[in-house]
């Protein structure tokens, strides 16, 4: 008979074992599920204090400038890239789909929302989160492995205010304007490669294609970037700012931040996009 | 000779004496994970003297320093720096009192993206808003004097040598003008001749600043140059405290052996 007492006492019989299994499954099993929420944990409590110590005196601002130079003009040239060759392949890709659909007149449209809607965004939140998330990821990774940060925090600074609230915010501040950059080199780009496929001048590529545009096509997607930046600064940071154990650490802290930031804007993205319809139908 | 029990140190006494002592710290437990490294640590180091912290590799002297300092939390026991009890503390409470200590961590921990002068600077450009930009600069190379280096300001960290950047490290610990200093291996890693100037060193500025200062090390000879007090530890307790020659008379087992080894 299978009772409650030799249910216990019988742990190593393999069928009896099995029984406990589905009641209390093993630490290895649970092992994954609890480092999920204790990473998000962990996310939770680092996001708090940057708030804490970056809504509080003193300031930072000549971090803050370091790292918008940092973050912002040196991702430019990439971004402008990035969104340039987005353009050109859009257009391309456009170009032949509206052809066979008889809808070519669409064309410019297609292009400029497709372009300020979504790919420009989505292009500089990805190459941002590869490039700024892995060298502050990195950056961090190495201050902390060295005792760098521990070195700032002993010299009584708050080393979320200094290192982790500049960097965030000015993720957070820059990521629109490149987006900006983003959606003028990927228009630009998809002008030049309509034009040399047939005749056709950059105002008129304008009108066709900013024809029944307003605002609401044109904020909501370029101020979801800030969103982007925040996850992308804010994961970044704590990935860096959370490693152990030597160069291995640090490298481990670089890939981290950017597959799991740019994981989290492409979700963020879907939320957002949602979110953007309901609200600025 | 002194030696201490935690067990049979009176509790009233030693929190007496944690809270009168410029660093007190009493009935200290640490563990990481299933590791114990602190067993009831109690210490007092006054205004003026220098307590040398002496034990084999992995015996919690690093951790007792970064507990001190508030970079580790104790798991339980308390830590006080001029009579105040630092847990709880949040960051920026905790700050106010680290403008009073200097640290010299273990391989210096000078920022790397700045100049060994931009190193010795940082703590000013964050306390010492009102100096002026010329006089940060006067007051960065006179540290630096302080510690010996006359030259190589504009240099990076990396390009210069082991015990320049523990002078760099000191300089920088100096800054705020401290009035506890903790130095964590101080001349690990260097050559004697390079140890022994460090060793001068401290004690010089010792005698000029009158801090309190604990010095972590396993080299029983700079250990003997520089302090007041030595306290051994083994297995996360202090098996012995008093001076260089109570620890030479001790017939401790454990401090026979450490002596006759170091």
């Amino acid at each position: 008979m299978y009772t409650k007492s030799n249910s216990l006492a019988g742990m190593n019989s393999q069928v009896q074992g099995q029984r406990i299994h589905l009641v209390s499954p093993p630490k290895s099993a649970m092992a994954p599920i609890n480092g999920f929420f204790e990473w998000f944990g962990d996310l939770g409590i680092f996001f708090w204090r940057v708030v804490r110590a970056a809504v509080t005196p003193p300031f930072e601002f000549r971090e803050l400038f370091r790292q918008l130079d940092e973050i912002g003009s040196k991702s430019l040239p990439l971004v402008a890239l990035a969104g340039g060759a987005t353009g050109v392949v859009l257009s391309l890709e456009a170009r032949y789909s509206l052809t066979r659909f008889g809808a070519k007149s669409l064309l410019p449209a297609a292009i400029v929302f497709s372009v300020i809607h979504e790919t420009g965004p989505i292009i500089t939140g990805l190459v941002v989160s590869g490039r700024a998330g892995a060298g502050i990821g990195a950056e961090l990774a190495s201050m902390k492995v060295t005792e760098q940060i521990d070195a700032v925090e002993a010299s009584a600074v708050n080393p979320y205010r200094l290192l982790a609230a500049t960097r965030i915010l000015a993720c957070i501040l820059m990521l629109p304007l490149l987006t900006l950059a983003a959606d003028f080199c990927g228009l630009l780009m998809g002008w030049v490669t309509q034009a040399l496929v047939e005749p056709l001048s950059l105002h008129q590529f304008i009108n066709a294609g900013f024809n029944g545009a307003t605002f609401n096509d044109f904020l909501p997607p370029t101020f979801k970037t800030a969103f982007f930046g925040l996850i992308i600064g804010s994961i970044a940071c704590f990935q860096g700012m959370r490693t152990q154990g030597g160069a291995a650490g640090v490298g481990r802290a670089a890939t981290s931040s950017v597959v799991l930031s740019s994981l989290f804007v492409i979700l963020a993205d879907v939320v957002l996009v949602k979110l953007i319809i309901i609200l600025f139908p | 000779m002194q030696t201490i029990d935690p067990v049979a140190i009176e509790p009233e006494q030693t929190v007496r004496d944690a809270a009168a002592s410029a660093v007190g710290v009493e009935d200290l437990h640490k563990s990481f994970g299933s590791q114990k490294v602190l067993n009831g640590i109690s210490l007092a180091v006054n205004r003026g003297e220098t307590l040398a912290v002496l034990g084999r590799s992995g015996t919690g002297k690093s951790v007792l320093l970064r507990l001190v300092i508030g970079l580790e939390k104790p798991d339980s026991g308390s830590v006080c720096i001029h009579g105040k009890d630092i847990a709880g503390l949040s960051l920026d409470q905790l700050g106010a009192i680290r403008m009073r200590m200097g640290f010299l961590f273990q391989h210096a921990a000078l920022y790397d993206s700045l100049t060994v002068e931009q190193n010795v600077a940082f703590p000013l450009h964050h306390h010492r808003k009102k100096m002026s930009k010329s006089e940060m600069a006067d007051r960065v190379r006179q540290l630096l004097a302080e510690v010996g280096m006359e030259s190589g300001f504009a240099k990076m960290p990396s390009d210069i040598s082991g015990g320049m950047q523990k002078r760099v490290g000191l300089a920088r610990a100096l800054a705020l003008e401290p009035d506890i200093l903790l130095l964590d291996e101080p001349t690990a890693g260097l050559d004697p001749i390079s140890a022994g100037e460090i060793d001068d060193l401290v004690l010089k500025l010792q005698h000029e600043h009158h801090m309190a200062s604990i010095v972590v090390t396993h080299d029983l000879h700079s250990a003997k140059t520089i302090a007041d007090r030595l306290a051994l530890l083994n297995e996360g307790k202090v098996v012995i405290e008093g001076t260089f020659q109570e620890l030479q008379q001790s017939d401790i087992e454990f401090v026979r052996e450490f002596l006759r080894h170091s």
